[in-house]
């Protein structure tokens, strides 16, 4: 069996890898899609590297080194508990509290994907101006990082939703599926950005106070069925709405996200993805150009 | 730069032979949109819209470039700063797209541009080799095979895990031309690299270059060391102001373009100081 697929393999590396190439007029305007992707995923293990090393850099120097992964965020749920728990006059709980903490964890995801991936092109000037390669590679790569980043943050989640007591059952498995339409989504705005980045060179400027207002306008720092109804409109042009919506059904209500939530989020979470992929592609030879 | 292009098929595929032809650039013209602004900003970009007025000059870096060159020849490519050697050299290597005309290539292309000797300085030379070859293709296994050959080769010893932030301008260099030669490419694109090192590193290069041309490969030096190039190279190509000014046999351009500059054979110019 395998005698027959070890060739078979090899022809159609060698049928990618031609080593004839031909480099005509096209600056804006979409490359062929599929050897794109393939070239693309040819190269994933560049994207997994250049964040394993992005995340060892970040947190070399420090005293606590990687130890901040899980610290950073946790200290920033206190925080937001606080200002929550003040505001609303100490009437909130631990179940509450498990909310945020999934909330922010989450958010902080999407915030460290798209405020890593608007600098990924513009620094990785060196790397584009002498090397041929899918640049859709960079910001992907930031979303990596943030993945990475992420992950160590669920345990401290776990722990949390266990001491709020809340209900553990299989409908925990749906955060899986919303999560995943998190990171596509997060894609989709990291290629977006990335590209804007390229053009607009304050767009990182904007990013951190855009990010703030973002998750303001998101139901994290309070439950979706608060929001007074003559604002409700807003909440619910928000695309992360339904995303963090489901997450805090499943998680803190205790059963099924409810599937006009669950549509509503893979409708924008595809549509991200789409016009920050397609727009980031048409743009990417001109890049070299530009930094 | 760390720049590299390599398939794993080295012992699959025959060497091409030699005169068959290994870079074809027909009618190349590359322009560059410069914005006059030293940053584009938003708000730079809105008031401009407002006036509508257009901040952007074109520059023509290359017009109408054609040339050939077969396999085995090492290329040498002089001209004024300015002229569009390094634009030339990108757009063979795939990296700036033409606005015009059309490039083929044929074979590996491993390149060592000027620009960027590892692209970040605060990662360690050794990680700056993995993504650099990831980026251009290699796979991890591939990487590990060379990894030892192009440490060696670049004898920086222990410095290949220190940031490259520490390293001197010539450890730089080194280890650039270092990953370049050893991934057997068949055309080597050099882009002002030939001073690398000291003397002794200048020699071990320039043996490695020989000896890639005596494997039919291919070679396009970008250089203003005139003595080096009438040396290595067979053929010249002669740039000037985006053009070509002349293109043949080594001596003849060598000859033209130094009484062009006026500077005459003196060792100052045939020297890269």
């Amino acid at each position: 069996m395998s005698g027959t697929i070890a060739p078979r393999r090899r022809a159609r590396e060698d049928e990618f890898t031609a080593e004839r190439h031909v480099y005509e007029p096209h600056r804006i305007g979409l490359p062929p899609l599929r050897p794109y992707l393939r070239e693309l995923w040819r190269r994933r293990q560049f994207a997994l590297e250049m964040s394993r090393t992005a995340l060892r850099a970040q947190h070399f120097n420090s005293v606590l080194g990687q130890f901040w992964l899980v610290l950073n965020p946790l200290l920033l749920t206190f925080v937001y508990f606080l200002l929550v728990d003040i505001l609303r006059s100490g009437t909130r709980g631990a179940g509450f509290f498990a909310h945020l903490m999934a909330g922010l964890f989450a958010f902080n995801f999407l915030s460290g994907s798209v405020s890593q991936g608007a600098r990924s092109v513009v620094g990785g000037g060196r790397l584009i101006l002498n090397t041929a390669f899918p640049r859709a590679l960079l910001p992907i790569s930031s979303v990596i990082t943030a993945f990475l980043r992420f992950v160590p943050t669920v345990g401290v989640y776990a722990v949390m939703h266990v001491i709020a007591g809340l209900a553990i059952g299989p409908h925990v498995l749906w955060a899986v599926p919303i999560f995943a339409m998190l990171v596509v989504f997060a894609t989709g705005v990291a290629m977006l950005v990335a590209a804007a980045q390229v053009y607009f060179r304050d767009v990182s400027s904007f990013l951190p106070y855009l990010m703030r207002i973002w998750l303001y306008g998101s139901p994290v720092l309070y439950y979706l069925d608060e929001v007074p109804d003559h604002l409700r409109w807003i909440i619910d042009l928000n695309p992360l709405t339904p995303m963090f919506a489901s997450l805090s059904e499943v998680l803190n209500k205790g059963h099924a996200p409810s599937a006009g939530l669950m549509l509503w989020a893979l409708a924008w979470a595809v549509a991200a993805l789409l016009v920050g992929g397609l727009l980031f592609m048409s743009r990417e030879r001109d890049f070299a150009v530009r930094l | 730069m760390i720049s590299l292009s390599v398939s794993e098929h080295s012992d699959a595929l025959p060497a091409p032979a030699t005169g068959g032809r290994a870079v074809r650039v027909d009618g190349l013209s590359v322009t560059y949109r410069a914005a006059y602004e030293a940053r584009p900003t938003l708000r730079n970009t809105v008031v401009r819209l407002g006036r509508r007025q257009r901040m952007i000059r074109e520059i023509d870096a290359l017009k109408d470039v054609s040339f050939e060159v077969p396999h085995g020849t090492v290329l040498g490519i002089v001209g004024v700063n300015g002229a569009g050697k390094s634009t030339l050299m990108r757009t063979v290597a795939g990296i700036l797209p033409p606005t015009r005309g059309r490039v083929e290539v044929e074979g590996r292309v491993s390149t060592l541009l000027a620009l960027g000797v590892g692209f970040n300085p605060d990662l360690s030379g050794r990680e700056n080799v993995v993504l650099g070859g990831l980026a251009a293709g290699l796979r991890r296994d591939q990487l590990r095979a060379k990894y030892d050959e192009i440490a060696e080769f670049a004898e920086l010893g222990d410095f290949m895990d220190l940031p490259m932030r520490t390293y001197s301008s010539g450890m730089y260099g080194r280890l650039a031309f270092s990953v370049a030669v050893n991934m057997d490419p068949d055309i080597l694109l050099v882009d002002e690299a030939l001073s690398v090192g000291d003397a002794r590193f200048k020699r071990k290069s320039f043996d490695k270059m020989r000896e890639l041309c005596d494997h039919a490969g291919t070679i396009l030096i970008v250089s203003h060391a005139l003595r080096s190039i009438r040396q290595l190279c067979n053929q010249v190509l002669w740039m000037h102001k985006g053009e070509v000014a002349m293109f043949g046999d080594a001596d003849g351009v060598i000859d033209a373009y130094s009484r062009f500059m006026d500077v005459g054979e003196t060792d100052v110019a045939l020297e890269d100081l």
